[in-house]
């Protein structure tokens, strides 16, 4: 009986959650007509199927393609400095004690609690005069300020648990501090780092508010922001299918990533270290 | 293969607290050198200092000839074990043997040579391959082991290394680290809280208490001239038993009535009043399994408990101290990380010995044992100090009083941390 409530609450919770997901790739393999003139159900009827043309017509998009360039390579090198930085501040977090650590800490919980749309204003008057506006780096760098306490919270719980006799030991062995820091306490505090790279990069390729509004042309404008301009031969008639398509291929990199960090992820690493 | 010579050696915290005071130890070259005493005695601390995870406040800290005071680990060519061994989790085996090489940037070839020849030392070579986590406790302890001596170190240090290990593993890893020493022939110093480890293992013992280097000697020297009531009453398991004992002549009165000692110990404690006097328990016997020849005063008393264990059996006599005696014993106890219950003799008797609980027995004593204490300052005013090593409260320009008095402010300043931060 326990068993089977399980599965159904299972069940409940997977329709749930991937009915959406699998609705869009419905739309998404639906011909445009068909959707203007209403089609329900969720497999398409005959006659309604378009097959992959959304998809090609999607990758075939020169804005699309662009969009997708923009959304990748700003979301990683977000990712990669946000998590350099965080593996820095959180190391020194963890293990020296210097004036205003406290300070350093709930700065960055305030920093993370400041709603966006609050920031989006000013950072355009900002970036129009500095000249960021519509760049990668405009979106790089409060992508970066708004997942770094994050990063640097998770990281410096991990740096906590790594048993300071590690390092020790490792100088002693005759390592500098810094390849005591490289070979020994960044390979162990590895899981943590993946799991700020993870949010990190979900951060910067969900963000629609940022993309948005700090970017006006294709140089820049990430995939979110793109898809919202999407228009097809007729301004008029949003080519719904199309949007489907787009989204469905925005969230194939997200998957990708996700699978490959996911096995970095081990828990109990450092089981082992120390009698514990 | 070094000497290490400590040379008034200080450590203060922040807060000018003396975690280490003056401590001048040598260790020579190939010595095996135990430091121990209680907790917090500041033990860990000074080997912490040696191998330079620790700044050195003052003092010359030298290694061979080079004084090392502000060089960093890596510079030092030490090689220590730690308490829980820290372990490279996410090396193999081989790899956590070979990381010290690898820093070296020895080539593979030299890795491969030492990293077997150690592992055959140790009898690890079908581990090399696993990772930590699915060692057990004495195999972690050998790789730990492992990774200090693929090294050619100048000198090794070991921070109760088998502290973590059940009763059994630690009799073998004592000889095993006992073997090692003598092969290697390397310089070794060696912490411990253990006074069994201190006895079997060290050439030399250094017993500290509150940061101060109470006696600096061997463990037979320690066992039977110990310079003070502290050192006394560490070392030995059962502890040794101190009574309050006035002299007069060559008649020292005890609770239990009176016994003769030695003209040359009474003619040095001649006029001082009330002493404490420490016999250890072994130096009494029931008198009816005694040799009528042996030398010896015997005393009646009642026996409280009594606990046979085949080979001897302890009996337990409880007696009345005076306050100022007491007092002195408490705090002992407290240095000892112990807490007195009340004041009782414990004799070990012969196991043939058919004295029982509630009984009357005559119990003898061998009186040449015997040691007397100053109670205000806890120094032994009976040593034979031909026997007993370096004791630094004896040496010229050294006031017993006087230190007494320094760890007692320490004492207190412990208090009173200990009270500010409950409250």
């Amino acid at each position: 009986m326990r068993k089977l409530g399980t599965a159904v609450g299972c069940v409940l919770i997977l329709l749930w959650c991937l009915l959406p997901v699998a609705w869009i790739i419905s739309l998404s393999f639906k011909s445009q007509t068909a959707i203007t003139n209403g089609s329900p159900g969720f497999l398409p009827k005959d006659g309604d199927g378009a097959g992959w043309q959304n998809y090609t017509d999607v990758l075939d998009n020169e804005q699309f393609r662009r969009a997708i360039f923009n959304s990748i390579g700003i979301s990683l090198i977000a990712t990669l400095l946000s998590v350099i930085i965080a593996t820095l501040a959180a190391y020194a977090i963890a293990r020296l004690e210097f004036k205003g650590k406290k300070f350093v800490l709930t700065m960055a919980l305030a920093i993370a609690m400041f709603p966006v749309v609050s920031l989006v204003g000013p950072l355009f008057d900002m970036w129009r005069t500095i000249g960021l506006y519509d760049t990668w780096p405009g979106l790089i760098i409060p992508y970066m300020s708004f997942t770094l306490p994050l990063a640097i919270w998770t990281l410096s719980a991990f740096f906590r648990e790594i048993p300071w006799e590690l390092e020790q030991a490792a100088q002693v062995d005759g390592a500098t501090s810094w390849q005591a820091f490289r070979k020994v306490i960044v390979p162990l505090a590895a899981p943590g780092v993946f799991t700020a790279a993870i949010l990190t990069f979900f951060f910067a390729w969900n963000d629609f508010v940022f993309g948005i509004s700090l970017t006006s042309t294709e140089s820049a404008r990430p995939i979110p922001a793109a898809l919202s301009f999407f228009v097809g031969a007729d301004p008029f008639n949003r080519p719904a299918s199309l949007l489907a398509a787009g989204a469905v291929v925005s969230t194939i990199p997200i998957i990708i990533i996700v699978l490959i960090f996911q096995r970095k992820i081990v828990a109990g690493l450092t089981s082992g270290a120390v009698k514990g | 293969m070094a000497a290490i010579d400590m040379k008034n050696i200080v450590k203060k915290y922040g807060d000018g607290f003396p975690a280490v005071n003056d401590v001048s130890i040598d260790v020579a070259d190939g010595e095996f050198m135990i430091l121990v005493g209680p907790s917090g005695c500041g033990k860990s601390t000074l080997l912490r200092m040696i191998v330079g995870l620790e700044d050195i406040t003052s003092g010359d800290m030298m290694i061979g000839d080079r004084r090392v005071n502000d060089l960093a680990p890596k510079e030092r060519n030490l090689a220590m074990v730690f308490q829980n061994y820290a372990l490279y989790p996410h090396l193999t085996v081989y790899e956590n043997i070979a990381f010290p090489l690898r820093l070296a940037k020895a080539d593979s070839k030299t890795v491969d040579e030492k990293v077997r020849a150690a592992s055959k030392t140790l009898e690890l070579d079908e581990h090399l391959d696993r990772k930590p986590a699915n060692l057990s406790g004495g195999q972690r302890q050998r790789v730990a082991m492992g990774r200090a001596i693929v090294r050619d170190a100048d000198a090794f240090l070991f921070d109760e290394p088998l502290s973590n290990l059940d009763a059994k593993l630690r009799g073998q890893m004592r000889s095993e680290i006992a073997r090692l020493q003598k092969k290697l022939g390397i310089t070794t110093v060696y912490v411990t809280h253990d006074q069994t480890e201190a006895m079997t293992l060290g050439d030399r013992v250094a017993v500290l208490k509150r940061g101060i280097l109470q006696q600096l000697a061997s463990p037979r020297e320690l066992y039977t001239n110990p310079g003070n009531l502290f050192v006394a009453g560490f070392i030995g398991s059962p502890p040794m038993n101190f009574l309050p004992a006035t002299v007069e002549g060559n008649i020292v009165e005890l609770p239990f009535g009176k016994v003769e000692i030695p003209a040359d110990k009474a003619a040095k404690v001649a006029g001082r009043g009330l002493l404490i006097a420490g016999i250890r328990p072994e130096a009494f016997e029931d008198a009816s399994v005694v040799d009528q020849t042996r030398q010896g005063s015997t005393f009646r008393a009642k026996i409280d408990q009594v606990e046979w264990l085949g080979n001897t059996a302890y009996a337990y006599i409880p007696f009345e101290a005076p306050p100022e005696v007491l007092e002195q014993l408490q705090q002992l106890e407290r240095d000892l990380d112990g807490e007195t219950l009340r004041t009782q003799l414990v004799v070990s008797l012969d196991g043939s010995s058919k004295v029982a609980e509630d009984d009357d027995a005559e119990i003898w004593v061998d009186t040449s044992q015997m040691h007397l204490f100053d109670p205000a300052t806890g120094e032994n005013l009976t040593i034979d100090l031909e026997r007993a090593g370096r004791v630094p409260a004896l040496e010229q320009g050294h006031d017993p009083a006087q230190q007494a008095k320094a760890e007692h402010e320490v004492a207190d300043q412990q208090t009173a941390a200990a009270e500010s931060a409950d409250g």
